[in-house]
């Protein structure tokens, strides 16, 4: 049974990696630019979810509000950061970048304090025997179905409508999709809010996974989903959902077998490493 | 006095490091977001060997020697993979290095080794010995920046693929990159470790690494001089910053993302573009 376990709580970790990553990608896609900062907007939502949610009670309202806000400081960000510096090489955003990130976390530290906040009572914490004798808690169940739902979300709109249609045009030849008339802008921005709103729900699933959020809570993730989008084949979505599942499993039973020897951390980036010296490009060539 | 020469040492420890990342990303243009990696290699190196009795000088080679070995291997893994691929694997190394001390017991696990012996010839011997190594290094980065290898390396970090097809080596010179970096790198560490007197996992992680990378960026990729002087600058920035100590992170950040954003070019491009202002008529 203890494998079983492993390979739930592993898609679980999986699925919330490939809501940090889906962001990570859709930018990497557009711009070919590493977005470190990425990882502080998660923590961001993190701390509007337990802050929201102590305050009014609900916590379907304070995801939503998590969404929504963390995906307008999104396109703030590309406004601030990325977009002063789009003719530059691809390295001098990713320092502006980290430098964002760094300056946000001290900011989180700053403003609610070093030791993180915990919900009063923290909702969905109910079992649920899903097989004979493995349980899950509600919240993790949460994370399974929120995962998919988004990111079949955004597998329709990128089908579906001119906004997707004209989103992956731009992805394959920026010039002739504007050419063709996409306003390149507008993807960019509806890039960047989808993304974030993403991140942000991910902040909100972890806050509730650990009942607590801190500071520093966007430093790992957001290394990791750098090393997830790389596995996947940089830009490409479907490698990077692959990617994260793969990490997320792995870093299950890593852990237990191989945790003597390395930390749970780099197994992820031991993994990476051997993936990419088989296969430079990443799991899933872009095409 | 003493206060001066601490400072003193770690900027000079703080260049030299630079430095030697600055043979790889600035002339090699091969970008590694896991530096502090090779400071660490040479740090525990050197640690151990004086531990058992060794002096700190002669630890200084087998210190650049373990770190060129990584570095070589490093840098093989550059032919195979490129650009941003490249940046992402620099950064799983030094996650390794950490994540693999961490669980060594040999290497004081996640305590660090504590109780490093101070060298024999004080403090202000370490930063004649730190300034020694700095200016060797120093020349050797000059020579090849003016010898016929630098044109090499110019080539290859405009363009690879037509650096090869115009007859440059692109492997070797790469490889030596790398091995020359990475030894820097570890004698900075080997002199790091004995000015600190303990180190640990954390002192050598992703932020160490981000924070010579922007040494290097903020200098100007490629630039000696401008290198020197933001090494000089950022490396002292923390002692000044103690006044403003639960803040200093904050104001590090802002200024990264400052620096960027308005003299992207570095303090190389900032001299140049006063320098002709200066000039034209």
């Amino acid at each position: 049974m203890l494998y079983l376990d492993l390979l739930i709580q592993g898609l679980i970790q999986g699925a919330i990696y490939a809501l940090v990553a889906l962001g990570l990608t859709l930018v990497y896609g557009l711009l070919r630019i590493l977005h470190v900062a990425h990882a502080a907007l998660f923590t961001l939502g993190g701390y509007i979810g337990v802050i929201v949610t102590n305050d009014s009670g609900s916590f379907l309202l304070a995801l939503m509000l998590a969404m929504l806000l963390v995906g307008l400081v999104g396109m703030a960000s590309y406004r601030v950061i990325y977009r002063p510096l789009l003719g530059r090489t691809p390295l001098i955003a990713l320092i502006a970048s980290i430098g964002v990130f760094i300056a946000s976390e001290e900011m989180f530290r700053i403003v609610f304090g070093a030791y993180g906040l915990s919900y009063l009572t923290p909702p969905l914490q109910g079992q649920f025997e899903i097989l004979p004798s493995i349980y899950l808690s509600y919240a993790r169940i949460l994370v399974v179905i929120l995962a998919i739902g988004l990111l079949s979300l955004v597998g329709w709109l990128a089908v579906n409508t001119r906004l997707g249609i004209a989103a992956r045009a731009t992805v394959g030849d920026p010039k002739m999709a504007a050419s063709s008339g996409v306003n390149v802008e507008t993807i960019r921005y509806a890039s960047f809010f989808i993304g974030s709103a993403f991140a942000g729900a991910a902040g909100v699933l972890v806050s509730l996974l650990n009942n607590l959020v801190e500071p520093t809570m966007g430093a790992v993730p957001s290394y990791k989903a750098l090393a997830i989008i790389v596995l996947g084949g940089l830009g490409s979505v479907r490698g990077a959902l692959l990617a994260s599942l793969a990490l997320g499993v792995i870093e299950s039973y890593g852990t237990i077998y191989i945790g003597h020897l390395l930390d749970r951390d780099s197994i992820a980036f031991a993994f990476l490493i051997i993936v990419l010296m088989l296969r430079p490009q990443g799991l899933l060539r872009r095409d | 006095m003493d206060y001066e020469i601490v400072v003193l040492t770690n900027m000079a420890i703080g260049i030299l490091f630079a430095l030697s990342l600055n043979v790889i990303t600035g002339f090699c243009g091969q970008v590694s977001l896991g530096h502090a990696a090779f400071l660490g290699i040479g740090a525990y190196t050197s640690a151990i060997l004086t531990k058992a009795g060794w002096p700190l000088v002669a630890t200084f080679l087998p210190a650049m020697a373990m770190a060129a070995l990584v570095g070589l291997v490093v840098g093989m893994a550059s032919l195979r993979v490129r650009h941003d691929f490249l940046a992402i694997t620099t950064m799983g190394v030094v996650f390794l290095f950490t994540g693999i001390v961490r669980k060594q017991d040999f290497l004081g696990g996640e305590i660090g080794i504590a109780g490093i012996p101070a060298p024999d010839f004080g403090r202000p011997g370490l930063l004649v010995m730190a300034l020694a190594c700095v200016l060797l290094y120093l020349i050797f980065t000059i020579r090849i920046r003016k010898s016929w290898a630098g044109f090499a390396y110019d080539s290859i970090a405009e363009d690879e693929d037509t650096a090869r097809l115009l007859g440059v080596n692109v492997p070797r010179f790469k490889l030596f990159a790398f091995v020359a970096g990475t030894a820097g790198a570890g004698l900075a560490g080997a002199l790091y470790a004995h000015q600190v007197r303990f180190i640990g996992p954390d002192s050598f992680g992703f932020v160490e690494s981000i924070s010579v990378l922007a040494m290097v960026i903020v200098g100007g990729i490629g630039s000696i001089w401008g290198v020197i002087l933001a090494a000089a600058a950022l490396s002292a920035l923390p002692q000044f910053f103690q006044i403003i100590d639960d803040f200093k992170l904050l104001v590090y950040g802002l200024l990264l993302f400052g620096a960027m954003r308005f003299a992207p070019d570095g303090v190389d491009g900032l001299l140049r573009r006063l320098f002709q202002r200066g000039t034209a008529p």
